[in-house]
C-alpha cells in the first residue's frame, strides 16, 4: 500500500493533461536498460500486520517491564513527565520543517528561542544554538570551532575522562582536517601542561565518563594564559546543582541533552547541546533563533546569522550541518519548563543521593570496591570492581532480572572486572536494594 | 486591519496574554511566578549525605528557569503549535525537502517501550529485536538502491555526505594515492555538498550546468584529472531533472581514477524506478526523513544511512549489524572510517523507516515515486503560464521556476502571499542556478484537487502582482506575525531571553 492522494481516475486525468499514455512515459530520461528493476523485498503489509510484527520484534528484546537496568555511560534513564511526549507529538510540531518561512513557523522558532534561553541559563552561557546530532558530534564540532577561532593552532587536547565513543567521533571529524588529537591525562596540572602553543582547545568532560566530578576552578584561566580555549562537556542534569560551566570560564560548552526528556531509544535520536560566548558566536556552527519585530512592530522570531551556514556560505561555512535535532530540542524545552529550577535541582539531588546510597551499599559487598576504593566525588555514576569478571556478574544478575551496569571491558579491554553503574532519580530504594542483593548473591555464589 | 476589527480587538492586558487568533504567546519566562511549579518528584527514600559544597553553584550563579504550572506548559506549547504550518495542517510544497505525509503508525511503533526504553549498551543478546530491525533495514535499503552494504550510523543527510566523502578519501589513502585533493560539485548542488567537501579536507571544484539543466559533460571531462578524488552528484538533481547522461558522467570520473558520491536527497522520485548503484554511483546516502516518511520535526532529527558498493563497503562507518546463523550482532567494517556519532545511529528514525518500507513492499515503493512524479508534472503543467519551469521537459518529483517574472514583486513576496492563502511556500532562492527560484515539490500524498487549487492561487497572486502589488509587498497578513525583519535580527542580535 502507499499513502497516495490520487485515484486511478485522477491519474488518468493528469496523464491526459500531460499528453502521456502511461505513467511509465514519465521516466523516459532514465537509461532503458536500468529502468524499473525488480526489487527483492517482502510484500506490503497492512497497519495491523506490521504492528503484530513490531510486537514480535519487541519480544525478541530481552528484559521486559520487570527488568532493572543500571546501564548509563552516556545514555540515561531519567523520568520523563507525561506532557513531554504528549506535547512534542503534536503534528504541528512534528510534521513541520526548518522554519525557512518564519511567519508560518513561529511555533518552531519561538520554541528554539525558548530552548536557547533556558539552556543558556542552565549552563550559565551567553549563546546556545538550535542543536547538534548528539553530545559526541557537539564535542567534535566544538573542537573544529576552536581550531577556527585560534589562528595557527592545529591540535586539541582531550582529557582522559571523555566518553570513549566521543573520542572516536572526534577522531573521525578531525583527522581529515589535519587536526591532531593529544591525550591530556586527568589531573588538573597534567591537563594544563598538555596545552601548548599549538593547542586550540582543551576538552574536559565533567562529570567524566566514569561519573567522577572534578574541581575545575582555575582551569580556564590557566588554559587561556596559554592562548587556548576551554571546552567543557557536561551532564545538563548535574549542572542544576553544580557550578555552571559559564561560571567556570568555559569558552564552549557541549552536552548530551538526552537526559532532558528524551528516551534512550537504543542510541538515538538524542540532542547535541552547544553553547558559547557572545564574542565567538560568528564562529559557531548550527542554526540560531533570534528575536526581531514584524511589520507592525510586534515581537517575532527568525533564524538568524545565516551567513555562517552551508546554504549561504557553501564551502566556507562553519559546518555542513543542516538538519538538526529540532524535535528533541522541543522535548528538552518542555522538560525544563515542566521541572523548573526547583524540580531540576531535585532531580539532580536525587540522582546524587541514590547513586551514593547504591555505591555505599555495593562497597560493603564482600570482594567489591567502588571507584578503586578512593573517596572520589561523583555524581550519578561510579565504577564497581568485583571479584568476578564483569561479564560473569552481568550474566548472573540477568537471571535475577537485573543488569547491574556496563562492563568497562567494552571500551577498556584490560578492565575485565570493572562495571560502570548508573543510578538516577527514577530508582526506588527497594530497586537499589534489589541491585545490591543480586550483586551480593552472584558474587557470593562464586566465592562460596 | 479593518476598522471594525481594530475596534473589536481586546486590550492586550485583558486578553489573559492570549486570545484565539492573537499573535504568538509570551515567553514562559514572562509568565513565570516564583514558586509555581509543574511536575513533582518523589521524596528521597534513601539516607541523605552532604553534597560536595566546593563544587556547587555559588549564590551569584543561581539556576534560573521559568516557574510555571503544568497547565501553563500545556497551553503554552499547544498555542505555539497553532502558530506553525505543518504537513498535518496544510500543503507544504517545500522543494528538496519531500514534505510527504508521515504515517502515525510509525510513531506508535517507535514509542513501544521495548524500543523506546532499550538502552544502546545492553548486551546484543538482550537487543535482538532492535538489531533485527537494523539488519533488515540495511538489507532493504541496499536492495532499493542497488548497493552491497549499508551503515545506519549517520544522523542526517549532511552527515551521510561527510561519511561518503570520508570513505572516498580513505579508499584513495588505502591505495597510497595522495595526489587527489579535489571534489567536483555541480553548481546546482545543495550547500551541504561544498561544505562537506571542506569538512573532509578537500577542495571544491564547481562544475557548471548545461542548457538542459544537466551537468555540463564537456566541463566535467575537462575537470577530470589525477587530482580529482571524486564527484558529488544529486540525481535527480536540484532542478528536479534526471541526469540523462548519468552513465557517461560516472564513467568520466571513474576513468580519471575518482569515485562518485550520490546525494540521495531526491530518492523519492526513483524508488523502484532505477537504482543509483546500477548507474555507476559508488556510495550514496538516504534521507530517511524525506523519502521514508520519518517526521521532519521542525528541523530534525533525521537519519542519513549510507550505502556503498563492494569497493567501498569495507570503509563504511561502524558498527554495522550482521546476521550470523540466527543471531544478530555488531561488527566494525575492516577498513572503517570510524564512528560518526555515539552509539548506533538514530534508531528511533530507523524503526519508523522500517515500518514504512515494510508497509509498502516493492509495488508500493514504485507507486510512491510514480505518484510523486506525476503530481509534480501535473502541477508543472497547471502553472506553465504563471510560473513556467526553467527547463521545459518532463521533470521528476519537483520543478523549479524563476520567480522574477512579475515586475515590482519578488520571489519572497510571492512566497509570503502564499502563506496568506494558507499554503506553505515552496523553497525560494534555491538552487542558485535559477534566478530567484521557486522550487516546488508536491509529493505523492497530495491529491489532484489540492494541486489544482494551489495552481489557481498562483494565478490569483499573479493577477494581484499586476493590480494590487501592495497585497504581495505587505504579505503575510493572516499569519500570527506579519513580515519579520531579518536584517534587524542580525543588527540587534537577541539570541536568548534577557531579564
Amino acid at each position: 500500500m502507499a499513502y497516495l492522494g490520487n485515484t486511478d481516475a485522477d491519474r488518468r486525468i493528469m496523464l491526459e493533461a500531460l499528453r502521456l499514455e502511461r505513467i511509465e512515459d514519465l521516466f523516459a530520461d532514465i537509461p532503458a536498460a536500468k529502468r524499473f528493476p525488480e526489487l527483492d523485498l517482502p510484500p506490503a503489509m497492512s497497519e495491523l500486520e506490521i504492528l503484530h510484527e513490531i510486537d514480535e520484534l519487541a519480544a525478541m528484546n530481552g528484559g521486559g517491564p520487570r527488568l532493572l537496568s543500571f546501564v548509563g555511560a552516556g545514555a540515561y534513564q531519567h523520568y520523563i513527565p507525561s506532557i513531554v511526549s504528549f506535547l512534542s507529538g503534536r503534528g504541528e510540531f512534528a510534521t513541520a520543517y526548518t522554519p525557512y518561512q518564519a511567519e508560518a513557523s513561529q511555533g518552531t522558532v519561538q520554541t528554539i528561542f525558548e530552548y536557547q534561553s533556558m539552556v543558556a541559563d542552565l549552563l550559565g552561557m551567553e549563546v546556545v544554538n538550535a542543536s547538534h546530532y548528539d553530545g559526541a558530534t557537539a564535542v567534535a564540532e566544538a573542537a573544529i570551532m576552536a581550531v577556527r577561532s585560534t589562528r595557527g593552532r592545529d591540535s586539541v587536547v582531550l582529557a582522559e575522562g571523555l566518553h570513549p565513543e566521543y573520542h572516536e567521533v572526534a577522531a573521525t571529524y578531525l583527522r581529515p582536517q589535519g587536526v591532531a588529537i593529544r591525550a591530556g591525562g586527568s589531573a588538573a596540572d597534567e591537563l594544563i601542561n598538555a596545552v601548548d602553543e599549538r593547542t586550540a582547545c582543551l576538552i574536559v568532560q565533567n562529570p567524566d565518563f566514569f561519573g567522577r566530578l572534578h574541581d575545575l576552578s582555575g582551569l580556564a584561566d590557566a588554559v587561556h594564559e596559554r592562548g587556548a580555549l576551554l571546552v567543557l562537556h557536561v551532564d545538563p542534569i548535574a549542572t542544576a546543582i553544580l557550578a555552571s560551566p559559564g561560571s567556570l570560564g568555559a569558552d564552549i560548552v557541549t552536552g548530551e541533552g538526552q537526559s532532558l526528556g528524551i528516551p534512550v531509544s537504543y542510541g538515538g535520536p538524542y540532542l547535541g547541546v552547544f553553547a558559547t560566548r557572545r564574542s565567538l558566536v560568528r564562529k559557531m556552527p548550527g542554526r540560531l533563533a533570534g528575536e526581531t519585530t514584524d511589520a507592525e512592530g510586534r515581537r517575532g522570531f527568525v533564524l538568524t546569522l545565516n551567513t555562517r551556514e552551508q546554504h549561504i556560505r557553501r564551502e566556507k561555512a562553519t559546518s555542513n550541518i543542516c538538519t538538526n535535532q529540532g524535535l528533541m530540542a522541543l522535548r528538552a524545552a518542555i522538560y525544563l519548563a515542566s521541572l523548573g529550577p526547583q524540580g531540576l535541582r531535585e532531580v539532580a539531588t536525587l540522582c546524587y543521593q541514590k547513586a551514593h546510597y547504591a555505591a555505599s551499599r555495593l562497597a560493603a559487598v564482600p570482594g567489591c570496591t567502588v571507584n578503586g576504593g578512593e573517596d572520589t566525588p561523583f555524581f550519578k555514576e561510579f565504577v564497581l570492581s568485583t571479584p568476578l569478571t564483569a561479564d560473569d556478574l552481568i550474566a548472573g544478575c540477568a537471571q535475577r532480572d537485573v543488569i547491574p551496569g556496563l562492563a568497562l571491558s567494552r571500551y577498556y579491554p584490560e578492565r575485565t572486572h570493572d562495571l560502570l553503574v548508573a543510578v538516577t532519580e527514577q530508582y526506588s530504594r527497594a530497586q537499589i536494594d534489589a541491585l545490591v542483593d543480586a550483586v551480593t548473591a552472584v558474587t557470593g555464589d562464586t566465592q562460596a | 486591519m479593518s476598522d471594525t476589527k481594530k475596534e473589536a480587538a481586546v486590550p492586550k492586558r485583558l486578553a489573559a496574554n492570549y486570545s484565539f487568533g492573537d499573535p504568538i504567546p509570551p515567553l514562559l519566562y514572562e509568565i513565570s511566578r516564583d514558586g509555581r511549579r509543574a511536575v513533582r518528584l518523589p521524596d528521597c527514600d534513601v539516607p541523605q549525605i552532604d553534597l560536595p559544597s566546593e563544587l556547587l553553584r555559588a549564590d551569584d550563579d543561581p539556576l534560573r528557569l521559568p516557574e510555571v504550572s503544568e497547565q501553563d506548559v500545556v497551553r503554552h506549547f499547544t498555542r505555539l503549535s497553532h502558530a506553525n504550518m505543518a504537513i498535518d495542517t496544510t500543503f507544504y510544497p517545500l522543494g528538496s525537502c519531500t514534505m510527504k505525509y508521515n504515517p502515525k503508525v510509525n510513531e506508535v511503533a517507535a514509542s513501544h517501550p521495548a524500543f523506546a526504553n532499550g538502552h544502546p549498551l545492553v548486551r546484543e543478546e538482550d537487543a535482538q529485536g532492535s538489531l533485527a530491525i537494523m539488519y533488515r533495514l540495511q538489507r532493504m535499503l541496499a536492495e532499493i538502491s542497488g548497493f552491497s552494504a549499508v551503515s545506519l550510523q549517520p544522523a542526517a543527510g549532511a552527515q551521510g555526505e561527510l561519511t561518503g566523502i570520508l570513505m572516498i578519501r580513505a579508499w584513495h589513502e588505502s591505495r597510497r594515492d595522495e595526489k587527489r585533493t579535489k571534489i567536483l560539485v555541480p553548481d546546482s548542488a545543495h550547500g551541504t555538498n561544498p561544505a562537506t567537501v571542506t569538512m573532509a579536507g578537500y577542495e571544491t571544484v564547481e562544475i557548471p550546468s548545461d542548457a538542459e539543466g544537466n551537468v555540463d559533460l564537456d566541463a566535467l571531462r575537462a575537470a577530470c584529472d589525477e587530482t580529482v578524488a571524486g564527484l558529488m552528484i544529486t540525481n535527480p538533481n536540484t532542478v528536479g531533472l534526471f541526469e540523462t547522461r548519468i552513465e557517461e558522467v560516472t564513467r568520466a570520473v571513474h576513468e580519471c581514477g575518482g569515485l562518485v558520491y550520490g546525494d540521495g536527497a531526491n530518492l523519492n522520485a526513483i524508488l523502484g524506478v532505477v537504482r543509483p548503484g546500477d548507474l555507476g554511483i559508488d556510495v550514496m546516502h538516504f534521507n530517511l526523513h524525506k523519502t521514508f516518511s520519518t517526521p521532519h520535526g521542525g528541523g530534525g532529527p533525521g537519519a542519513g544511512p549510507v550505502a556503498a558498493n563492494e569497493t567501498l563497503a569495507p570503509f563504511l562507518p561502524g558498527p554495522v549489524v550482521d546476521l550470523t546463523g540466527e543471531r544478530y550482532g555488531f561488527r566494525q567494517p575492516e577498513q572503517s572510517i570510524g564512528r560518526l556519532k555515539a552509539f548506533h545511529g538514530n534508531f528511533g528514525m530507523l524503526l519508523r523507516a522500517y515500518v514504512y518500507i515494510r508497509m509498502h513492499g516493492p509495488d508500493g515503493l514504485r507507486a510512491i515515486s510514480e505518484n510523486a512524479v506525476i503530481n509534480a508534472n501535473y502541477l508543472r503543467k497547471l502553472t506553465e503560464k504563471t510560473f513556467p519551469a526553467k527547463y521545459d521537459r518532463i521533470c521528476m518529483h519537483e520543478f523549479v521556476s524563476p520567480g522574477n517574472r512579475y515586475e515590482g514583486v519578488t520571489t519572497m513576496d510571492i512566497a509570503k502571499r502564499l502563506l496568506d492563502y494558507g499554503f506553505h511556500a515552496p523553497t525560494v532562492y534555491f538552487p542558485l542556478i535559477v534566478r530567484d527560484a521557486l522550487m516546488v515539490e508536491p509529493t505523492e500524498s497530495e491529491n489532484r484537487e489540492t494541486l489544482e487549487i494551489f495552481a489557481e492561487v498562483l494565478e490569483r497572486i499573479v493577477t494581484e502582482a499586476k493590480d494590487r502589488p501592495d497585497l504581495l509587498h505587505d504579505a503575510p497578513v493572516s499569519t500570527p506575525v506579519r513580515r519579520l525583519d531579518e536584517v534587524a535580527a542580525v543588527k540587534n542580535l537577541k539570541l536568548r531571553y534577557e531579564r
